[in-house]
């Protein structure tokens, strides 16, 4: 017999707080095998954010910065200034990136910050209850949009990996969703290559993922799962958005 | 030798010798020196200079270089210094050593341009949300804004929390001649709980949640035993013609220099004055101050703000002396004449009470 696949050692062995059928387990599993893949466990620096994954620092089993809320690029900067030959990375969600933390975002990944950005878009707020977050579908009922996000009163989704796409520092940018195996094997790829463009020292790398949340979205672990093929890849179309060639 | 310098350049000055390697900053008159000294000067020492793309990202690039285990500063004027106040608050929180330079401008809102001394609250009480206080120094002279500027990265090391230089326009403006000879990199501290990654060891982290109430009140505990201590060893403040004083004025910053002529005036007046000059303003020298209680008639805190720093005099003389106030806001300076009329105002007063 011979092991195949073990616990991930970039793991604590904390068991994780989050719902059942909730993605950010397997985000953090994925994230924590390319660290362990690239041998980076000990070089590596982590911010969590805020919202649910806010105690990320509990389970990634390397150094750990926990951030304002949004704020994570612009404490990854100060990291990764200071030690610019260590692996700097966030974990954030969409209410923390796409919505309070956008400028810190867009700036990082403007001056081609070398760190690498886990960007978890699940169309809400997840930690305060499920609101409606800027990345929440038309239509889609929330404890703030109760009738259904009204697009002429709140607004559209906001596709980050398009909005970051035109931006000039960013090396390495893609999509993927989580939803069935062929894509979590495929999401996988895209963080790691997002890790080995910062190790290249190429610039800024974010990898959003598509993610579900049963809890707040009122559905079963497998339906919310069907809701993340179904509906959401449709507004947020999985791809490599940005790409520096080598 | 001594050169001449602004305020703002010599705190940038005194932070690269003193061992400053990262600054982080947002453009804000009227300390726009600050930077523009670090941006010129710092690459020459290896260090880092980068401008922020707001306030707000700017003492967060400070917590995560601070976490990282590095000596950094940042600098900005009153309205930026709001900005900046929640990244603050998870920095004393995380107790993170960082220096912060505030060369005060009128206020509230956008408020003015001119010196002011009218965020003495924000910077003393905490400024942010939650229980936290910063060590908060003010210089009264360009060599003093060097020296303070430098002291300060030592204690934030030793104390493990921001400091705060509280300079107020004409501090950072003004020229005046400085010497740099006694500033020397403080000797550096092992920093072991930084974030430098985790070989060889178990993973360190920078954090201030505490979900749990009982942990999170031993947390402001253990937060307020380093305030105490703080109390107990770095009180300052100077005396100036106190030997005999029984008219003693408070004042701190510009406005110290301002009152001490005033106290010169009064002296020639055949009136005994002289001025207690918090150097101090967290910890307040409470001590100080109490120790010239006997021989005082009476207290002026002269300010330029609506009255502030008066508040926590009258919490030091607790009623046993009557305590006066003049102020002057918004940017405007007040003059030594003014002082010493309400020198005159508080002789006549207490000749009555007597």
């Amino acid at each position: 017999m011979r092991l195949i696949k073990g616990y991930p050692a970039s793991l604590t062995e904390k068991e994780f707080h989050y719902c059942p059928g909730c993605t950010h387990g397997l985000a953090h599993r994925l994230v924590a095998e390319v660290l362990d893949e690239l041998e980076i466990r000990e070089e590596a620096i982590g911010v969590a954010s805020v919202g649910c994954s806010v105690l990320a620092y509990e389970y990634f089993n390397c150094d750990m910065q926990q951030a304002a809320h949004g704020r994570a690029p612009a404490v990854a900067t100060g990291i990764k200034r200071v030690h610019p030959d260590k692996v700097v990375f966030t974990y954030q969600g969409d209410g923390d990136l796409a919505s309070i933390g956008l400028a810190e975002l867009i700036h990082a990944a403007n001056r081609g910050e070398k760190i690498t950005v886990i960007f978890i878009n699940n169309a809400i707020y997840g930690m305060t209850g499920g609101q409606m977050a800027p990345t929440t579908l038309p239509g889609q009922r929330t404890s703030t949009s109760p009738a259904g996000r009204s697009s002429s009163e709140t607004g559209f989704p906001l596709k980050i990996a398009e909005l970051l796409s035109t931006v000039e520092g960013v090396a390495y940018l893609a999509r993927v969703s989580l939803h069935d195996p062929a894509h979590i094997v495929e999401g996988k790829r895209a963080i790691k290559t997002a890790f080995e463009y910062q190790l290249a020292g190429r610039g800024f790398s974010l990898v959003e993922i598509l993610a579900a949340c049963p809890t707040n979205w009122g559905m079963t672990p497998l339906k919310a799962l069907e809701f993340v093929r179904d509906e959401m890849l449709k507004v947020y179309p999985k791809g490599v958005y940005r790409r520096l060639e080598k | 030798m001594k050169r001449l310098m602004t305020g703002n350049e010599a705190i940038a000055e005194a932070a690269i010798r003193a061992g400053c390697r990262y600054f982080f900053a947002y453009p804000i008159t009227p300390q726009n020196e600050i930077p523009e000294y670090m941006a010129l000067h710092l690459p020459e020492h290896g260090g880092v200079f980068l401008q922020a793309e707001s306030e707000i990202a700017a003492i967060n690039m400070v917590y995560g270089a601070a976490g990282a285990g590095a000596r950094v500063m940042t600098s900005s004027s009153s309205p930026g210094i709001s900005l900046k106040m929640e990244g603050i608050s998870y920095i004393a929180a995380a107790e993170l050593p960082c220096v912060i330079v505030n060369v005060m401008r009128g206020g509230p809102g956008l408020g003015g341009i001119q010196p002011s001394q009218s965020d003495y609250f924000q910077a003393v009480k905490g400024g942010g949300h939650g229980d936290y206080r910063l060590l908060v120094l003010a210089p009264a002279s360009v060599q003093e804004a060097a020296g303070l500027t430098a002291e300060a990265f030592v204690l934030a090391d030793y104390y493990r929390n921001p400091v705060l230089i509280l300079a107020d326009g004409i501090i950072g403006q003004m020229m005046e001649p400085v010497s740099f000879e006694d500033i020397r990199p403080g000797s550096s501290i092992d920093k072991p709980w930084a974030t430098t990654g985790a070989r060889g060891r178990e993973p360190n982290i920078i954090n201030s949640l505490y979900l749990d109430p009982e942990e999170l009140e031993e947390h402001n505990r253990k937060l307020f035993r380093k305030y105490e201590e703080m109390k107990e060893s770095e009180q300052r403040a100077e005396l100036y013609r106190m030997e005999d004083a029984e008219l003693v004025l408070v004042a701190y910053g510009t406005t110290a220099r301002i009152a001490m002529t005033a106290v010169d005036m009064a002296r020639e007046k055949g009136l005994k004055a002289g001025l207690v000059r918090p150097i101090s303003l967290f910890p307040f020298p409470e001590r100080i101050i109490r120790s010239t209680i006997r021989q005082a008639s009476a207290y002026l805190a002269v300010e330029m703000s609506m009255g502030q720093m008066v508040e926590d005099l009258k919490l030091v003389v607790n009623g046993e002396r009557p305590v006066y106030f003049y102020g002057r806001t918004g940017g405007v300076v007040p003059t030594a004449e003014e002082i010493l009329e309400k020198i005159e105002l508080m002789a006549g007063r207490n000749k009555g009470c007597a």
